[in-house]
């Protein structure tokens, strides 16, 4: 269960975040619905206006920055809201990440390649006759495996920290976190990457487009253990979790009987490990069958799997007939009111409150439901709410939020060299990336994150980040990187928009700072740096 | 050898409450091998089935050390455990372990530390030590971890502290004032000084052994290191505590006599001695519960090591505690007695065995209990 921060790995940047996810972003993006230019501009919009757009900015994005504050202010908080909420595909990102020298160790091969050439590696290990040396070999295995996992963090740590699209990147955490996978479940470090590249792809479009893409995911098929599911051997793992967690709702009225069901649905989804070059597909006696076998990647539908027999799920009977099955599930559970409830319940926990009001909830739940499931949709309305504005610079920001708008404060136009720092940090609050065993995701509630521990833990963040580079531009170049001794926080920003935000009482603390080191620990300390 | 469960009634059943008596738990993370501790030299089917890892009879070369006609201790505990047990204030409660039969770690670690029924909905902010604590008002309880383990979380607040390495907090005293000031007011004061509170009380009693490695003194590593400073926090500030030691997964070459897991049972052994040692006369008033997600397959498997069972071996050790003894429900360990022909069955469920402990130690009546446990049976082994 040991997480091993290897300070060398981090690669960084451009050729990471040129390679992998602008290639992989752009097709998701092009079947987005197109922008709600012809929207009529209301009473809700207008209020929208009006808010003070330092905060609607360190809301809605990873954190303030000097640069994105400039730009909301030029061109007013809608039409900044509006790029925000429908993102170019092809964002331009900073020039100094293209300067960045070294690459991460994910996405040189595509994620089935990977997992096929390591699960054969797997094989050779187990058959090595010497045990210090299979063990040796092992341990070597693992730390690939780790690595990997490392890199995919270092790119979503770089990419909300320096991507332009930054509700799209905080959705991309959202999504994942909703459709919560646990890197230490067999390889799953392997299938991270790809997995976080469906969900950004699909951040701010259809729901449904979303979950079709999560289910056949092999990350979320071996983690909640689908890839076991077959007929007669049913597993009930995925088919609960489909409709407690990513769907309905625990309250959405479903039975012990529909889990059964869907699971029934699911059978014969699954993942395969091997190569696809040297194994042949399965022989079917029924041509039909055989021409409804599917292998992409690892994701494989193999039909001897799959329970043939007819199905009933909320009162809907279902045909067997393959895998049409499925989806004609998935369409029953992305338009159930209680899923357009669930969703907006939750999507607003993690902007807005503990406890949305029901007519927010109601608002965002008919908008869902009007657009048949459209995110970004959904996210405009809830923008544009008055609770939404009467939330502002109150709701307190979870660990995530906290470590990456602090290290944007810090160093938005000086990349980044290496994440591990924010990973270890992340970790120490216990909400490291890919870190949550359980499939609910980590809680979205203030409570879950001010404990007295916490607090403490933070406040000695605060202090590593504004004390020094905090092994933030550490590389394992033979030539030492340039390396800042400490950030600049009394920036233009904080003149600008922070330092009128802040009480007597810190305004006071922060005077009594005997260097500058300690005037940003201070400052990141807090209780006005601890919200949004 | 099993004692009949206490019923509720009208009688009071239980004792009385221990006057500052003080609870840890450790966690071992990775399901400890108890065959390798505890052992069943009774057992000719466990020296069959493990013809490379199974540690010998006593008398033999590096054999176990028998504690009576059927159990023995690992040789790596002689020093350690062993001395406990013969004073009495080390019991083992094997064929322990919970009814969750996933064999999964994650699974079976949040279904012990949850403590709530299986089969329902599971509640993942209300861990039964935070219950305990709910119902021990006047309790300090602490998380000795890095973050607040699920068997602490829940409706009370308990903070948590990591004692493994402990380094001068970087934010110093004055700079803490000047953080709490800020907070002051705000809904936030009260969370900020408990913290600020819990790391003084940590670092004023830990002061010692900072000034003794100042001094040269070589410092105790690894567990034991860690098990000094608990011993010293438990001594003093805190009376209900949760640490996590890992490394027990021994899928491969867990060595025998000596080994893998005899160097990591030698340490905890090594630990537990020194946290008796570091609390002084509130050792008499201590019970710390050991215990493991599951135990391991009862035979070896092809890489000389085992893989993930069932049921496990509590160790329940302190100055307040009935030992000197292997308690609870128990079979002979032959093939038939296996679960699904694998690994040990358990017959005293944790939260039975937990539920009645805590009834003793602290005097807790029927609906104390079921808010901890709730439809638990409680069951007195005795134990204190």
């Amino acid at each position: 269960m040991e997480i091993l921060i290897d300070t060398r790995i981090v690669r960084s940047a451009a050729r990471l975040i040129a390679t992998l996810s602008l290639a992989t972003i752009a097709p998701g993006c092009s079947s987005r619905t197109p922008p709600l230019a012809a929207e009529p501009k209301g009473e809700s919009g207008s209020r929208l206006e009006t808010l003070d757009s330092y905060a609607l900015l360190d809301r809605v994005s990873w954190g303030a920055t000097a640069t994105s504050l400039q730009a909301i202010r030029s061109e007013g908080n809608r039409r900044w809201l509006q790029e925000q909420l429908r993102p170019r595909p092809d964002p331009s990102l900073p020039p100094a990440l293209a300067q960045a020298t070294v690459s991460l160790p994910i996405g040189a091969q595509p994620m089935a390649q990977r997992v096929i050439g390591l699960a054969e590696r797997r094989k050779q290990i187990d058959a090595i006759a010497d045990e210090e040396a299979r063990s040796a070999t092992r341990k070597q295995y693992q730390e690939e495996l780790n690595a990997v996992a490392r890199g995919t963090a270092t790119r979503m740590l770089l990419m909300a920290l320096y991507s332009p699209n930054q509700l799209q990147e905080r959705m991309t955490w959202f999504w994942f976190n909703h459709f919560n996978v646990f890197q230490h479940k067999n390889d799953e470090r392997l299938l991270l990457a790809d997995y976080e590249q469906t969900l950004r792809a699909h951040a701010l479009g259809r729901f449904r487009d979303l979950l079709g893409a999560v289910v056949r995911h092999p990350a979320m098929l071996v983690y909640l253990d689908n890839a076991q599911n077959a007929a007669n051997h049913v597993n009930e793992n995925f088919a609960r979790e489909l409709m407690e967690l990513h769907t309905l709702g625990v309250d959405g009225g479903y039975t012990q009987r529909d889990v059964q069901e869907l699971a029934r649905v699911l059978t014969g989804f699954g993942v395969d490990r091997r190569d696809p070059s040297t194994t042949p597909p399965p022989k079917f006696v029924l041509a039909d069958r055989a021409a409804q076998y599917v292998r992409v990647g690892l994701y494989e539908f193999n039909p001897h799997r799959h329970d043939y027999g007819d199905k009933q799920v909320l009162g809907v009977t279902i045909r067997g007939r393959g895998p049409g099955e499925l989806d004609q599930v998935l369409d029953l559970l992305s338009r159930n009111p209680a899923t357009a409830r669930h969703l907006s319940r939750e999507i607003a926990q993690y902007f807005v409150s503990d406890a949305p009001s029901p007519e927010l909830l109601d608002k965002m739940a008919s908008r869902f439901t009007a657009t048949d499931g459209d995110i970004a949709a959904v996210l405009q309305v809830m923008f544009e709410s008055e609770q939404f504005a009467q939330s502002l610079r109150t709701r307190f920001k979870d660990p995530v939020n906290y470590v990456i708008s602090a290290v944007r404060l810090a160093y938005a136009d000086k990349p980044i060299l290496n994440a591990a720092p924010m990973i270890a940090w992340l970790n120490r609050m216990g909400e490291g990336p890919y870190n949550r065993q359980t499939p609910d995701g980590y809680p979205l509630i203030e409570s879950a994150w001010t404990g007295p521990g916490q607090l403490t833990t933070r406040f000695e963040i605060a202090r590593a980040i504004g004390s020094g580079s905090a092994g933030l531009f550490k590389t394992d170049e033979p030539v030492p990187t340039e390396r800042p001794a400490f950030p600049q926080l009394s920036n233009q920003l904080y003149f600008e928009a922070i330092q009128k935000r802040l009480s007597s009482a810190t305004l006071q603390a922060l005077g009594q700072a005997s260097s500058p080191q300690e005037w940003n620990m201070l400052l990141l300390s807090s209780p006005e740096f601890m919200v949004n | 050898m099993s004692l009949a469960p206490l019923a509720f009634g009208t009688t009071v059943l239980w004792a009385a409450p221990r006057a500052g008596a003080r609870l840890l738990v450790v966690f071992l993370r990775g399901g400890l091998d108890t065959h390798h501790l505890l052992v069943p030299i009774g057992s000719d089917f466990y020296y069959r089935v493990r013809p490379n890892i199974a540690i010998g009879r006593p008398g033999q070369e590096n054999g176990s050390i028998g504690l009576d006609s059927y159990w023995g201790l690992h040789p790596a505990v002689l020093e350690t455990l062993a001395p406990m047990y013969l004073r009495k204030q080390l019991a083992f409660v094997p064929f322990a372990g919970t009814d969750d039969d996933s064999r999964s770690h994650f699974e079976t670690q949040d279904s012990i530390e949850l403590g709530q029924p299986l089969g329902g909905s599971r509640d993942f902010q209300s861990g039964f030590l935070n219950r305990l604590a709910q119902r021990l008002s006047a309790s300090r309880p602490i998380a000795l971890t890095d973050q607040v383990p699920l068997a602490m979380r829940g409706r009370r607040e308990i903070a948590n502290v990591a004692l493994r390495s402990v380094a001068k907090p970087a934010v110093d005293a004055r700079q803490s004032t000047l953080i709490a000031s800020m907070y002051a007011g705000t809904r936030l004061a009260a969370a900020v000084n408990d913290g600020f509170g819990v790391r003084e009380d940590v670092m004023k009693q830990l002061a010692n052994e900072m000034s003794d490695s100042a001094r040269g003194a070589p410092p105790a590593k690894g567990f034991e290191a860690e098990a000094r400073r608990i011993g010293r926090l438990l001594a003093d500030e805190f009376d209900l505590a949760f640490v996590d030691v890992g490394g027990w997964d021994t899928h491969v070459g867990q060595g025998a006599a000596t080994g893998y897991l005899a160097n990591r049972l030698e340490e905890l052994g090594r630990g537990l001695r020194a946290l008796a040692d570091e609390m002084g006369p509130r050792w008499n008033d201590t019970v710390v519960i050991a215990i493991s997600e599951f135990g391991r397959t009862f035979r070896e498997n092809g890489n000389r090591g085992t893989d993930h069972g069932h049921g496990t071996a509590y160790l329940v050790l302190g100055g307040a505690v009935q030992g000197g003894r292997v308690v609870g429900e128990q079979r002979a360990i032959e093939e038939a007695t296996l679960h699904e022909n694998r690994d040990l069955p358990v017959f005293n469920e944790y939260r039975s065995v937990l539920g009645g402990l805590f009834a003793r130690l602290y005097g807790l009546n029927g609906a104390d209990l079921e808010a901890i446990f709730p439809q638990a049976k409680p069951k007195d082994l005795g134990l204190v």
